[in-house]
């Protein structure tokens, strides 16, 4: 596998100490503020120029299309990614070389494109998508901001579980028996 | 806590804590056997505990450097992580679901009644049902099972109303929210389950039994044990009359030592347990130790399993409450009529957000993928377990070149289908796909296997000193005072979760320790 490969893999290939895939999973909850700035959602980018990044939060949104999921939530993967190259230039030039790939693939800025043809011309630069895959499936999900969006409560042991909070408030279902699931002890 | 000294040679060193090391550590020092228990991860206790999949997985899972083989999907997405186990002081009690269920009869014969299966190295358990039965119910009542000595079940929730009422349409009869042994009721000095969830991650409450907290303090208070986390074994010693002496691991400061032992049980789960066995070679044992049959790291078996995820109009919220307190068992049983030979059971399972993401189809994306998690809240899960075909040719052996942190090869787990266990898959996901098609699935999502947990009989019991590598007890046929102590010594591995039948293994165990020990037959 090549060194640039993705980070869900890096952490689980745990070729790697432990602390550093741990430090791969904490940078995956990055503060993002709440306003947009400058149409960059305050990213911080330290090696990847500004059309890079609009680019690369676009490709996060193609890989895991939510549609009604903020920009923000993207950006927040390419804020990894930019921190990442900073640590790696081979992360830095497959993240900067796939992006100019993309945009020369059909004549027209990448950004430019339709959706359609914006997923095409992404799945024919493999190294790009797995490198944005690998690090915005931990990035995107593992985001507490973005838990909210697809209705996940994240940690419940602070507000004493769900024994109050509606473990089996399911109700369009019958009751199963009380042999079946007896009533709370 | 007791300390021995590295010089006792009278003690019983027990390498790994988890389910049968923990257990039968607890149990000798309840016999009043002295018992050095080391295990390579460090002692967590529930404050640690975070409600945080990536963040748990992080602090206990085993993640020193293994690979694999074999045409396994696992061996492509996770080729680093072939099993999802515990490197910490409890092993994988510490993230256990807690389901605890009682092999069945035929499942400890499966040679004389599934017959030859070509490809599967089948073999009969040197035991029967009848021999287990009081020890499984001392393990019972020493998890406090429910559904088990008038312990009443766990209460169902969201997650385990689509399966009970979709099973239920289908006809299914025995549906229930299983034998768990989480509290349903505070008991032990344990509290009753809060529905937290995250039962993966460490109970945070402690309702869960786990070695760490239920078993440890309990032998640590008879003042018979020397609990040594952070020490990971390197090699078993031996003498020049080939009796194990010793075991030479590396302490927390990262010094070797050698504790030596009159009797050494290997507890280390199906990975580690044989590639010790392998790693202490010698002049005396150049194939590894107790291995004079060569079947050490063979028949490496990880349960037939796969998971089935649905999604429907109405919100779920699976993620509340226990994870897999809910059960089908109705195709536990051995009906060859269905294609294939022994059984499974579907069990409720849920994943977080984070977990769902990383292991509904690893590697997916685009516009389906989205989708399946746009439905989170809205979406059952369950888990499918069944007894798995061993083969020689899955095992688990010494890599030719990869060294781990001490200088050792690491271990390389090698995988491959048996036909029956994709006929079995084949028909559990068609199975559990059906179960949520009767209470109106939108769409059902046949999932693949996760890293192995259930982790099963590289070092399996045998009658005949030829065909395994320990005898009706976890002794090991070459060497008298060499025991195998966890579920590598399972010689087949059944339909059910393994953790209850390693308990009673162990709690059987520590009485034919205890008993060669006093009559002086070690």
């Amino acid at each position: 596998m090549e060194a640039q490969s993705l980070d869900r893999r890096t952490f689980l290939r745990l070729s790697g100490s432990a602390a550093a895939a741990m430090a791969v999973i904490s940078a995956g909850v990055p503060l993002v503020p709440l306003a947009a700035e400058a149409g960059l959602w305050g990213l911080e980018l330290r090696v990847l120029s500004e059309h890079e990044a609009m680019t690369l939060v676009k490709v996060a949104r193609r890989i895991f299309p939510h549609r009604t999921l903020a920009d923000m939530y993207y950006a927040a993967v390419v804020q990894v990614l930019d921190e990442d190259a900073q640590k790696s230039a081979e992360t830095a030039r497959l993240l900067k070389d796939g992006v100019a790939a993309l945009d020369k693939a059909l004549g027209t800025r990448w950004i430019d494109l339709s959706a359609g043809y914006q997923f095409a011309a992404l799945q024919a630069q493999p190294k790009l998508l797995d490198a944005v895959k690998g690090k915005a499936v931990v990035a995107l999900y593992n985001n507490p901001l973005a838990w909210r969006h697809f209705g996940y409560e994240g940690p419940s042991f602070q507000d004493g579980g769900y024994i109050k909070r509606g473990f089996n408030d399911l109700n369009w279902l019958p009751d199963p028996p009380e042999g079946a699931s007896p009533r709370v002890g | 806590m007791a300390k021995f000294a590295l010089s006792d040679d009278g003690v019983v060193v027990v390498i790994g804590s988890g389910a049968g090391g923990g257990t039968l550590a607890h149990e000798l020092c309840q016999k009043g056997v002295k018992v050095v228990l080391l295990e390579a991860g460090g002692r967590l206790s529930l404050a640690d505990f975070v409600n945080d999949e990536w963040t748990a997985f992080m602090q206990t899972a085993w993640l020193d450097k293994r690979t694999t083989s074999g045409s396994w999907r696992v061996s492509k997405d996770f080729p680093n992580l072939p099993a999802w186990i515990c490197k910490t002081v409890g092993g994988s009690t510490v993230h256990w679901a807690g389901a605890s269920l009682r092999f069945q009869e035929h499942e400890f014969q499966v040679r004389t009644v599934y017959g030859d299966i070509p490809g599967a190295s089948l073999l009969d358990w040197p035991l029967t049902l009848k021999d287990l039965e009081p020890y499984y119910d001392r393990a019972e009542d020493k998890l406090g099972v429910t559904r088990t000595h008038g312990i009443p079940g766990l209460p169902g929730n969201n997650n385990f109303k689509v399966m009970y009422n979709g099973a239920t349409r289908l006809g299914y009869k025995d549906v229930h929210t299983g034998r768990m042994a989480i509290n349903s009721r505070p008991r032990d000095g344990r509290p009753a389950c809060q529905q937290i969830g995250f039962c993966f991650q460490g109970c945070k409450i402690g309702a869960k039994w786990s070695i760490l907290y239920s078993e440890i303090p309990k032998a640590e208070a008879t003042g018979n044990l020397d609990l040594r986390p952070e020490c990971q074994a390197l090699r078993i010693e031996h003498d020049a009359r080939g009796k194990v002496t010793g075991v030479l691991y590396v302490d927390k400061s990262g010094i070797q030592q050698v504790q030596k032992a009159r009797i050494v049980c290997v507890a280390c789960n199906s990975i580690e347990s044989p590639r010790l066995l392998l790693n202490s070679a010698s002049s005396r044992f150049p194939q590894g130790l107790a291995n004079s049959s060569g079947q050490v790291g063979k028949n490496y078996m990880r349960h037939m399993t796969g998971s089935v995820y649905a999604s429907f109009d109405q919100p779920v919220n699976m993620h509340r409450g226990t994870t897999m307190a809910g059960i089908v068992t109705d195709e536990s049983g051995n009906k060859p009529a269905r294609g294939f030979a022994g059984g499974y059971l579907m069990e409720t399972l849920s994943l977080g957000l984070p977990f769902l993401a990383a292991f509904l189809n690893p590697g997916a994306y685009g516009e389906p993928f989205a989708e399946a998690l746009d439905h989170y809240n809205h979406t059952a899960g369950m888990w499918l377990v069944g007894e798995d075909m061993p083969q020689a040719t899955n095992r688990v052996s010494l890599h030719p070149t990869e060294k781990d942190q001490y200088g050792l090869p690491v271990p390389n787990v090698h995988f491959d289908d048996h036909p029956n266990d994709v006929a079995m898959r084949s028909h559990a996901y068609r199975q559990g796909s059906a179960v949520y098609q009767a209470v109106g699935a939108l769409k059902t999502y046949e999932v693949p296997s996760y890293p192995s947990t259930h982790n099963l009989g590289t070092n399996r019991m045998s009658a005949r000193p030829a065909d395994g590598v320990c005898n009706k007890w976890g002794q090991t046929h070459d060497i008298a005072n060499l025991f195998i102590s966890d579920g590598s010594q399972f010689t087949t591995g059944g339909a059910e979760n393994p953790t209850l039948t390693i308990v009673t293994l162990a709690i059987r165990q520590a009485e034919y320790i205890a008993d060669q020990m006093k009559t002086r037959n070690i």
